[in-house]
């Protein structure tokens, strides 16, 4: 479905759309709060943005550096082209050591390439042990928030889930309950794993360490207690120095929740003894985008999720309806460059409003790559005969000032003249506004009269 | 100081008092205006759309008709943002768009920024909301984003034009919404594509321009206020919009009878 046909739907509910509304405008509020006690936040933002640029105009050279520098540290480095490839080599692993049980932190990678699935199918048993993840794991549906995976859901429909999943109390909604309830279960799949799977939110050149920010500690506990560690990250994620870092922790959660820093920044430096790292380094279309300058800076997206939050868009349609793994703004840059036919309702969900460029803490020029989409997907005929037919249309006309007027004159009258209902019908608007009353004359009209009875 | 008048087709052809009120305002200021009769449409609708080869037909029309003047001045910040910043990607060749680019503003603009007024004669009590459109606060910079940090280079603090000269109005008290700079939901094609979210955007600004108590919901643009206008006539809300060269036009006009 388009866009604009899920997100009716997600609207008709008024009710909820105006709760989700309100629930990401809170965490918008709290980002400007926390963005105001960084006096320094603009130039942090130029500078994140500036050592972004330079990674990625350089990103095999430091990609190479950080492989010699994880192989040093005593992790082995994968590389994988797809997502077809990541999964293969994330089973491979798992198999050659007879593992069958998995947890795993928050990583939009593994979403994207669809590895929970792809594990299941191989028998393997993964359990997501963020709590939003595993909520919405346990309902079998995708998150619809990279930083908040069940913003969608309601306590008491979480209740619900948990009264049947988990056996808490019918009725239950308490959020502390809930989320006891939940940790309860989440221990004795801890214990149990075999391995653990995490993402990655920077990885250093200089160092060969990677740096996975959470809030729940998951990460941790599901690295430190099994033997095998499975990171998986995007090739974009890599960084130079291990200075970089300081500016890109102070951004990242203020951006993403108004927290100072994430609760845990956990570093790991190379396997901890008796234990194995792996790194799976994932392509899955970044070099292809790195190669269209159009729409390179959005491999800078370091995932915070701010223009999700701000996007007048987003919060009133909701992750779901823009059917990808990255919703949003940037799921809308990021998805077309994969299919553009299938994603091409995206680029339209966006008023230009300009909102997310201002709150991205890289300065990705989200609005106008959204901008720039139209092009391509005009260009590529993707945009509807219709839409075409009325632009060429309108430019013809309006090229011609005195068919302009004639053409405007006959359709004020026109629709001074039709029901108003069906000159809404006629001008793609929906029944429940209304247009314009066209007036009897025109700006150029009126003045021109005036000017001759001053002249006369 | 011959000004040209940029007067934007839809303005031109649904809201002629828009273009009459500008007009208004800058006569007062004893300006000489012209309104080039040949100008249509500056071709963000078909910009914004993604059709680039429309647009820069009328890109290009729109530069050679308006690149002998030394001011152009426009009743819509968006209409200025697609000449201020569009026009480097579609008609960056043309002789004299360095020119219109430099001479176009938005009439809030324009009036702080070139004729340096501070304070607007006249009366105007009533209670009214100012809609901060986005081209002109997130392309044109012409108030403070409330998405930027205090070292945002030339964005804050950014004087707030508009808001500067409604304020300096005798009577007139400005409200203030909960979400400052919030789209109103209109977007060009955008509530075409997607009716059903650009309505509750609507919406959503009318109810917060309403709880934060305006009769009269403003702004630079008349595209936003179009949109809003078509939702409070449909509701039955007690709200109207009027554009800022209105109040100004309106409360000059007080100034003038009773000077």
């Amino acid at each position: 479905m388009t866009h604009a046909e899920n997100a009716r739907a997600f609207v008709a509910d008024d009710v909820r759309a105006h709760w989700h509304d309100e629930a990401l405008w809170f965490v918008r509020a709290k980002r400007d709060a926390a963005m105001r006690t960084v006096p320094e936040w603009e130039i942090l933002r130029t500078r994140a943005a500036e050592i972004k640029a330079h990674a990625l105009s350089r990103l095999g050279d430091y990609l190479v550096e950080f492989e010699a520098n994880a192989t040093k540290l005593g992790a082995v480095v994968h590389w994988a082209r797809d997502a077809d490839e990541h999964n293969r080599i994330v089973l491979s692993l798992l198999r050659e050591r007879g593992f069958r049980r998995v947890v795993k932190s928050k990583s939009m990678l593994t979403e994207e390439c669809g590895l929970n699935p792809y594990l299941e199918r191989h028998g393997i048993e993964v359990v997501d042990t963020d709590l939003g993840e595993r909520i919405v794991q346990l309902r079998r549906e995708p998150p619809s928030h990279i930083v908040l995976p069940a913003i969608h859901l309601r306590k008491e429909e979480i209740g619900v889930l948990f009264h049947a999943e988990l056996g808490t109390a019918a009725g239950e909604s308490d959020p502390k309950v809930l989320t006891e309830a939940a940790r309860r279960g989440l221990r004795g799949k801890f214990l149990e794993a075999e391995a653990g799977i995490t993402g990655v939110n920077f990885a250093i050149a200089e160092t060969g360490g990677i740096v996975v920010c959470t809030n729940e500690g998951n990460a941790d506990l599901g690295t430190s207690l099994p033997r095998l560690h499975v990171a998986c990250m995007g090739i974009e994620k890599v960084i130079p120095r291990a200075a970089d870092l300081a500016v890109f922790l102070r951004l990242l959660a203020r951006s993403a929740t108004g927290q100072h820093l994430t609760t845990y920044t956990s570093h790991f430096h190379g396997p901890r003894p008796g234990a194995e790292l792996h790194v799976v380094l994932v392509d899955d279309g970044r070099s292809a985008l790195a190669a269209r300058p159009a729409f390179s800076p959005s491999l800078s997206c370091i995932r915070c999720g701010a223009c999700l939050n701000t996007c007048p868009v987003f919060r009133r349609s909701g992750g779901h309806s823009y059917e990808t793994s990255v919703a949003g703004p940037i799921g809308s840059i990021l998805a077309p460059a994969r299919d553009p036919e299938r994603h091409r309702s995206l680029p339209l969900a966006c008023s230009l409003c300009g909102s997310c460029t201002d709150v991205c803490p890289v300065r990705i020029d989200l609005h106008h790559q959204l901008l720039s989409w139209r092009g391509v997907l005009a260009r590529k005929r993707l945009l509807g005969d219709g839409k075409r037919r009325a632009m060429q249309l309108a430019a013809f006309v309006l090229a011609r000032p005195r068919l302009y007027e004639r053409v405007a004159r006959f359709a004020r009258s026109a629709a001074r003249a039709l029901p108003s209902g069906l000159v809404g019908r006629l001008g793609g608007v929906s029944k429940d506004r209304r247009l314009p009353e066209p007036p009897g004359e025109s700006f150029r009209e009126q003045l021109a009269r005036r000017r001759a009875r001053g002249r006369g | 100081m011959r000004v040209g008048l940029f007067v934007p087709c839809y303005v031109d052809q649904l809201f002629p008092h828009v273009g009459r009120a500008t007009l208004d305002v800058l006569e007062r200021h004893g300006l000489e205006v012209d309104f080039p009769r040949d100008q249509t449409c500056c071709g963000q609708p078909m910009y914004n759309a993604g059709f680039s080869d429309e647009a820069r037909t009328l890109a290009r029309r729109h530069v050679r008709i308006f690149r002998e003047y030394e001011h152009v001045v426009c009743p819509s910040a968006s209409c200025v943002a697609t000449v201020r910043h569009g026009y480097a990607s579609l008609v960056p060749k043309e002789p004299g768009f360095e020119d219109v680019r430099a001479s176009t503003r938005e009439l809030c603009e324009f009036l702080t920024d070139v004729l340096g007024v501070t304070s607007v004669p006249g009366r105007f009590p009533h209670r009214v909301g100012l809609h901060a459109s986005c081209h002109g606060v997130r392309e044109l910079r012409l108030a403070g984003a409330s998405e930027l940090g205090a070292s945002a280079p030339g964005a804050r603090p950014t004087l707030d034009r508009a808001h500067r000269l409604l304020a300096s109005i005798d009577g007139i008290e400005l409200v203030s919404p909960r979400r400052p700079d919030e789209c109103c939901g209109f977007g060009g094609t955008f509530a075409v594509d997607e009716p059903a979210v650009a309505a509750m955007m609507g919406r959503d600004r009318i109810a917060d321009h309403a709880r934060a108590g305006a009769e009269i919901v403003t702004a630079t643009d008349v595209s936003c206020l179009a949109h809003l206008d078509g939702l409070m006539r449909h509701d039955g809300s007690p709200l109207r919009v009027m554009h800022v060269a209105e109040i100004l036009a309106a409360a000059g006009a007080e100034a003038g009878s009773t000077a």
